[in-house]
């Protein structure tokens, strides 16, 4: 019987994909569920401003897609609650009460969202405009808390603070509030909030892409796309800012990750960046390199010695490809946003219009889904990067998984279940997308 | 009291929250799938999604912080209580994204295919949601989730007698609270015809309910010495005041006073809900686990307990927003 109850490798394989299926389907509602308040806000508020139309029916149009979403977003984050504790028994029972405090406080904070989306949702026809916009102001502030606080709890298992480890490898002398404001918390936060608006601001914008290309558009399509592009726009230099302040906390507090990161395999001071290619036997095979790049980019200084993954035993060492190729991903991704920021910049300069090519509308077309793409990319780099680890250097994965039997069939099921949510959601927001605009108009979402 | 005890207090008004709130809509659900055809059925689902539209994800949120308390507060309840009871409690999650996710859709499509596929998925998995939790429960409530780190049996932890009746009785408490509320709703909302409909629905269902309950004396004797023994003494109080409670709400439906109705129908729930509280006590894991040897560090519960205290401060007048808003359509103060 003990032998049965002893989790065997492919349970521990089960628990972890479900847990990235489960997570990796939720960022991106998380991360919708975040920035689109702010953005059906903003249209509503220029709507309220200046009286234009257009930016009310905009408001009007995203807040039943918002319902939508929003609703997805909150039952796929219920389920990891319970995944926690199903998958990772012994990870939360001997870690739940170092690390619970940011999920409770989350916990708060997505109450006050869904009480003021309730509120907002049903208001349009029974509140005053005033009244209306005010009632929004809640929802943003707490989804932007949301985030901060679930990252914090992220943030603990990449950099464990606010206990000491007994000889029994338990926690002592429990400080939760030290745990909460972990070093990775506020880097990693700022790049979560930026990456909300970027993904969402380009979704947004590329729903309206085929009008602009057919040359149907009219004034709304063209709001629409302008407005969601536009938070996107802006968000994408600042992600380059953060993002350097975040590879660089990473390059100091879990110099592994970097190493896998970057393919780097000795310890060595003045350290190449390759850009592409794969890692083959230790070396970095068919990328371009740049000499002192990575010591540079890590320490700003081109001298600096980098750890490599050498710096530990084989068995603490992340996969070093998957890493690899998803922190390229992400990176490449938003280089590439960046440019489109540039391009889009200078012709609004220029003359208050969008770049004529037909690229520029191609490209806006892609850069909603490579936006999640780059979205996953950096989870998956983060997430992997910190393993075996579940608590960084403190708790192995393995060690951490369930011992019940079965646990492969609950994934299975799940991937129905999601494939299904997935299919559904989609096929729901291009009917409501499909909708004739003036049967939008009249109707609120009660 | 110690502060784990004011925490476990905290997270059994949760608890009561979420049964009140969470379990009528998912009652609303339950009738919703026995509405009838589409047009038959089209008044009272109508009221349905009026009456739970706007407040039923805020309603949702208790169990998370209920969640989040439990694995906080006392995670080495926590832990085995997910592992061991894993089973309802992933069909339970997968019940809640799928009733959640299938209300909004039925809400955002227009064609009368779409309505009906998403309406029969949440309508069906309101009535499986309660179930497993309710299941879950009856595992907890017989000491057949063994604290530690190794999980007890996946299987008879909620394949049992207790669980059975934990989970049936889930539902038509549900039903219950749902019914009346929603003839309540109706009422003043001044569709006779509807308020008469969800009336008949709620003396049936409440009828049900109190026959499980007096079923379950006789499952419990048998399958949780244990429990019963606590209902029967320390808890005996509740048990009494929610039989008691119960009849009133029957009496009170029966009479059409629907609004002083749905007071004792909450009242009946939540004391079944104190009455397992106070029969377990000192036990979280009964016969296996105490509250203290469940809690987490004292610096982690004097925390939680800060917090609880500031979110109810900033929360509970938000709340209370909500429902006057859901309820009369505008915000207090207008």
């Amino acid at each position: 019987m003990s032998m049965l109850l002893v989790a065997s490798q492919p349970d521990l394989f089960y628990a972890r994909q479900q847990m990235a299926l489960s997570l990796g389907f939720h960022i991106v509602l998380a991360c919708i569920g975040m920035a689109f308040p702010a953005l059906v806000l903003l249209a509503e508020w220029r709507g309220q401003r200046t009286g234009d139309p257009v930016y009310a029916q905009l408001a009007r149009r995203w807040a039943r897609a918002l319902a939508v979403l929003f609703a997805v977003g909150a039952v796929s984050g219920t389920i990891l609650s319970f995944e926690f504790g199903i998958l990772w028994p012994r990870w939360m029972g001997r870690w739940g009460d170092v690390m619970g405090l940011p999920f409770a406080i989350e916990g708060f904070a997505f109450f006050a969202e869904a009480i003021f989306i309730g509120i907002y949702l049903y208001g349009w026809e029974r509140l005053s405009p005033r009244r209306h916009l005010l009632v929004g102001i809640p929802i943003v502030i707490a989804g932007v808390a949301s985030a901060f606080f679930v990252v914090a709890a992220n943030g603990w298992m990449n950099t464990p603070t606010g206990f000491t480890l007994g000889a029994d490898g338990r926690p002592r002398h429990i400080d939760p509030w030290a745990a909460l404001f972990n070093t990775s918390l506020w880097p990693e936060a700022t790049h979560m909030i930026l990456a909300a608006a970027i993904v969402t601001g380009f979704l947004v914008a590329m729903v309206y892409v085929p009008a602009l290309r057919s040359g149907r558009a009219t004034r709304y399509h063209r709001v629409g796309f302008l407005l969601g592009f536009t938070v996107a726009a802006v968000a994408v230099p600042l992600q380059l800012v953060v993002g350097d302040w975040a590879a660089r906390h990473v390059a100091t507090h879990q110099p592994v990750k970097l190493a896998a990161m970057e393919g780097v395999t000795h310890t060595e001071s003045g350290v190449a960046l390759h850009l592409g290619g794969f890692f083959v036997d230790g070396h970095v095979v068919g990328g371009l390199p740049i000499p002192d790049g990575l010591s540079f980019l890590a320490f700003h200084d081109p001298s600096a010695k980098v750890t490599g993954l050498d710096s530990v035993p084989a068995r603490d060492r992340p996969p070093v490809n998957v890493v690899r190729t998803a922190f390229q991903l992400m990176v490449g991704i938003g280089t590439v946003m960046l440019g489109l920021a540039v391009w889009f910049a200078i012709a609004w300069r220029r003359r208050r219009d969008l770049p004529s090519s037909r690229w520029f509308l191609r490209a806006a077309l892609l850069a909603g889904p490579a936006a999640v793409l780059a979205l996953e990319a950096g989870w998956v780099t983060t997430e992997v990067g910190r393993q075996p680890w579940i608590v960084y250097r403190i708790m192995r994965v393995r060690d951490a998984v369930t011992d019940a039997a079965g646990i492969r069939y609950g994934y299975f099921g799940l991937l129905v279940v999601y494939a299904a949510l997935t299919v559904a959601t989609v096929l729901v927001l291009r009917r409501l997308a499909g909708r004739p605009l003036a049967a939008a108009d009249d109707e609120g979402p009660s | 009291m110690t502060v784990a005890e004011f925490l476990l207090v905290a997270l059994f008004v949760g608890l009561s929250a979420y049964a009140l709130l969470g379990g009528a809509d998912f009652g609303a659900g339950f009738w919703d799938l026995l509405a009838g055809d589409a047009v038959a059925g089209r008044a009272q689902r109508d009221a349905i999604e009026h009456s739970i539209g706007p407040v039923w994800e805020a309603n949702h949120v208790w169990l998370i912080f209920a969640l989040v308390v439990l694995w906080t507060g006392f995670p080495r309840a926590y832990a085995p209580i997910m592992s061991t009871l894993y089973v309802p409690l992933t069909l339970a999650a997968v019940g809640i994204i799928l009733r959640g996710a299938a209300f909004a859709f039925r809400k955002a499509v227009t064609t009368l295919t779409l309505q009906r596929a998403f309406g029969a998925t949440f309508a069906l998995s309101s009535v499986l949601t309660p179930f497993f939790l309710g299941a879950a429960v009856g595992g907890i409530a017989t000491g057949r989730v063994p604290p530690g780190e190794q999980s007890g049996d996946v299987i008879t932890s909620w394949v049992n007698p207790t669980s059975i009746l934990g989970g049936t009785l889930a539902v038509v408490t549900c039903a219950f609270l749902a019914a009346t509320y929603l003839a309540a709703d109706a009422r003043r909302a001044g569709v006779v015809e509807l308020s008469e409909a969800f009336r008949s629905r709620a003396l049936v269902a409440g009828g049900a309910a109190g026959a499980v309950a007096v079923g379950g004396i006789f499952v419990l004797h048998a399958d949780a010495p244990t429990l019963f023994h606590g209902l029967t003494h320390r808890g005996l109080p509740l048990v009494v005041m929610s039989a008691a409670s119960g009849v009133a709400a029957l009496a009170l439906l029966w009479t059409r006073r629907n609004a002083a109705a749905r007071v004792a129908a909450a009242l009946a729930v939540v004391a079944v809900l104190w009455g397992w509280a106070v029969a377990q006590y000192p036990f979280l894991l009964e016969d296996r686990l105490r509250i203290n040897a469940a809690a987490g560090s004292h610096a982690t519960l004097v925390a939680m307990s800060v917090c609880i205290a500031v979110g109810a401060v900033l929360l509970v007048p938000s709340l209370l927003a909500l429902f006057v808003f859901a309820q009369r359509g505008e915000l207090p103060g207008e």
